[in-house]
């Protein structure tokens, strides 16, 4: 087939505004925050220039855009250490311990800065009920970094009151950055509604990259970002699979519908090397709504059963079976070993699955009565029924309204759960990324743990940080936040030893516009064709080229649909049918703005797929057995296989190459 | 849930310098009709329902209404957001409603001030661990 090119025949020719800063933070999310506020400090009284691009409005943006419930991870009187072995439990045996140990070490801080922000956290009655912000603050409760006693829902999760977490956030961030301008010169040094594309290495200096670009959302702008070094915080990949949702409802994703991959593939495709792409995270949540349930397991201690309520996880029979397949990693009935249990069940038709949330109600209600008295026991539990609806309205309101359409009230019913459709991360409770420098310092650090800079990619100046940091879950939103600190000091370290450094690349700046605006390029050429825009044989939509990837991904790489079971001769058939998708992506067409946003973020979901599907081609074992199976290799084999795979994909020759990589336990 | 513009309410938000729901939805979904003056949903099947139009709408002229591949007709969620607390109001298919209020954040907005009381960066430790005012914990 012949390929599009777009030498403005038919679309506009956009303006190019080049900005040339020394740190470009890229994403608004929680990591790019933290990024943002510990490189103003570091950054201004040195003269550096430190500028955010953010595809929305950074008040709104990124996975807590929406709210909290609570802060997942907040070591407190905790060990690190022991942090450290419950990230490996829960992502099967292989996490690289020098990150996860480095996380633990720094995120309390960040959680600290939060409630001096204002953010409101729960904390400990008198009585040993829990307090919501305003009691805390009206009972004269200490802050946290004073002592102050947090509400544990978990060993490592808080409760807060966290409707407005990301904009209390943002506010510290946005304040870092005008602090930062206004020292060191330059109009404006926070981009909103600039949607990157792609990232460009240099011209003159082998394997560093030196700019990003993109283009305006709002008005017919293209933005060619030079600098000296980069943090990437452009989050997971959602709705990379055909979702559960038939129509309107796939907007309802379990993770932020606007995690578009942008993250995988910017990185990708300037050569960075991924880890554990094989990953993935099938959480069970409440069906459709796709509500928390981790306070409703953790706070108010309510058990999930079958429906005639028997308890999937301790059935005899199953734990044999995948005791037999899956080894050790039974015993600990981590989350994917959980879900694995669960769809026995459902396969067996002891469906549908339910959240005891009833029971749970009715035996808090109990208790505090008994405890406390028929008056003050009902008052409790109103608040405690408060708290429980908070848990929704903070963070997953849709599930709320689902309720309320369903005429559940969970303390009198129950509410069905559901494994969901696989989304691709490495912040929450998954694991896939990038394969990045440790910070060098902890004892048993293996040589290819570390090069110097701490979360820097094998593409020099180009830091990760948030979702896309490889083999290192469980962070969150306070570990993002914190790794986004970590991440921007560690950039700064690296511009110190590199001061006489000066970007260029080798696209002209009307090259970079006509990659970037060819689906407009190709949309005018063709639309009179047909009477219908929508329908016409020369290009794609974004929508379609979304719905093809979503049914390769299911259909052949383990989605719902074979209950998450792909094998080698499944992810090679897929592979070549997602291979003419990424040559029609040449075809995309966009009639807007906004059409051109989804044709790209479209492209980057591809890509985050395309990697997905190759990890776990290349990993010979099901290792996340009730996430993904691979039913000609359906086992763990630590002897073989207790290792990180990791690949690159070369851009320029859409190539892969792919290699194991020896495991390190530094933490017994 | 897609949120949805109540037609009688939305003023395009012609007194404001910016279209506060197109400002602020994280999806780029809002868009505003210029002939008319209002403002639509443009990709109702990409909505997270996160409600941030909701919230900011200067008229209160934007609610949900359920998806309907799963939800049925007549519930809803209704927030009001002020500046330390938010209200919301639980509407049932069976017309019971629930209400609650929690607390949002306990400083005014805008007053954060992100460095204050905070030392100043010792560049002697940019490389080591640990942020410019937290030494990284040690066990």
């Amino acid at each position: 087939m012949e390929k599009e090119t777009c030498n403005f025949s038919f679309c506009a020719k956009p303006e190019v505004v080049e900005i040339e800063t020394d740190l470009l933070l890229i994403g608004g999310g929680m990591s790019a925050c933290g990024a943002a506020f510990e490189a103003a400090r570091w950054a201004t009284p040195k003269g550096i220039k430190v500028t955010m691009v953010d595809k929305a409005a950074t008040d709104r943006s990124g996975a807590v855009a929406m709210g909290l419930s609570a802060i997942n991870t907040y070591c407190g009187e905790n060990k690190v250490e022991d942090y450290v072995r419950y990230v490996r439990n829960d992502l099967m045996g292989i996490i690289r311990e020098d990150l996860v140990f480095d996380l633990g070490r720094h995120v309390d801080d960040s959680v600290h800065l939060f409630e001096e922000w204002g953010l409101p956290v729960w904390k400990m009655g008198d009585d040993g009920f829990s307090l919501d912000g305003f009691q805390a603050r009206d009972a004269g409760k200490a802050l946290l970094k004073d002592g102050g006693k947090p509400v544990r829902s978990g060993k490592w999760q808080i409760m807060i009151n966290g409707e407005s977490y990301k904009v209390i956030v943002a506010e510290a961030a946005k304040k870092a950055l005008e602090f930062n301008r206004t020292a060191t010169g330059g109009a404006q040094n926070h981009f909103e509604r600039v949607f990157i594309v792609k990232l460009y290495k240099d011209a003159n200096v082998p394997n560093r990259v030196a700019a990003a670009a993109g283009f305006s959302v709002r008005e017919n702008k293209i933005y060619i970002f030079k600098a000296k070094a980069m943090c990437l915080g452009a989050g997971g990949a959602v709705n990379v699979f055909r979702p559960r949702s038939t129509k309107e409802g796939q907007g309802r994703a379990w993770y932020p519908v606007w995690n578009s991959g942008s993250g995988y593939a910017l990185g990708m495709q300037a050569g960075a090397e991924l880890t554990m792409m094989e990953n993935r995270f099938v959480p069970a949540r409440f069906k459709d709504g796709y509500g928390p349930v981790g306070a409703w397991f953790l706070f108010f201690k309510a058990k999930a059963t079958n429906a005639v309520g028997e308890d999937y996880c301790t059935n005899a029979e199953y734990l044999a079976e995948a005791k037999a397949k899956y080894g050790k990693y039974v015993d600990n009935l981590g989350t994917a070993i959980r879900n694995h249990l669960m769809m026995k069940d459902m396969k067996a038709g002891k469906g549908p699955i339910l959240m005891r949330t009833d029971q749970a109600m009715q035996a808090i209600n109990a208790t505090f009565k008994e405890k406390l008295g028929e008056k003050e026991g009902a008052k409790k539990v109103k608040h405690l029924e408060a708290e429980a609806w908070e848990d929704f309205l903070d963070m997953c309101i849709g599930q709320a309204g689902l309720w309320a359409c369903k005429n559940i009230e969970p303390d009198k019913a129950p509410s069905e759960i559901m494994p969901t459709e696989p989304y691709l991360l490495g912040s929450h409770a998954g694991c896939a990324g990038f394969w990045c420098s440790g910070p060098g310092d902890l004892a048993g650090t293996p040589d290819h743990y570390s090069w110097g800079y701490n979360r820097m990619s094998t593409v020099n100046g180009l830091f990760m940080m948030g979702d896309i940091v490889g083999a290192s879950g469980h962070k969150f939103s306070s570990g993002s936040h914190a790794e986004g600190r970590i991440a921007a000091k560690a950039a700064l370290a690296y511009m110190a030893d590199n001061a006489d450094y000066k970007p260029a690349i080798k696209q002209t700046a009307d090259e970079v516009a006509a990659e970037l605006y060819l689906p407009f390029e190709t949309y005018e050429k063709y639309k009179t064709y047909s009477t219908d825009t929508k329908t016409n044989p020369h290009y794609i939509k974004p929508d379609m080229l979304q719905a093809r990837l979503q049914k390769i991904a299911d259909e052949y790489f383990g989605g719902i649909s074979t209950w998450y079971m792909t094998s080698k001769t499944m992810l090679d058939e897929g592979l070549s049918l997602l291979e003419m998708l990424k040559e029609d992506s040449n075809k995309m067409a966009a009639s807007s703005l906004h059409e051109l946003m989804r044709c790209w973020e479209n492209f980057h979901r591809i890509l985050s797929v395309e990697a997905h599907a190759r990890h776990i081609l290349f990993r010979e074992e099901s290792r996340y057995p009730g996430y993904y199976y691979r039913g000609d290799f359906d086992l763990i084999d630590d002897t073989n296989w207790k290792a990180f795979v990791n690949s690159v994909y070369d851009a320029d020759t859409n190539t892969w190459t792919m290699k194991k990589i020896p495991y390190a336990q530094m933490v017994s | 849930m897609p949120s949805f513009v109540i037609t009688e309410k939305c003023d395009g938000c012609k007194a404001q310098d910016k279209t506060a729901c197109q400002y602020i939805c994280p999806n780029d979904l809002m868009a505003l009709n210029r002939d008319l003056m209002k403002a639509y949903n443009q990709e109702t099947d990409q909505c997270w329902e996160c409600y941030n139009c909701v919230k900011i709408c200067p008229q209160q002229a934007i609610e949900i209404r359920g998806y309907q591949d799963f939800n049925p007709i007549g519930g809803n969620v209704v927030p009001m957001r002020g500046t330390d607390s938010i209200m919301w109001t639980v509407k049932f298919r069976n017309g019971s409603l629930k209400r609650f209020k929690f607390p949002i954040r306990l400083t005014a907005e805008g007053s954060v001030d992100p460095f204050k009381g905070l030392p100043e960066p010792d560049f002697s430790k940019l490389k080591g661990p640990g942020f410019f005012n937290y030494e990284a914990r040690k066990e």
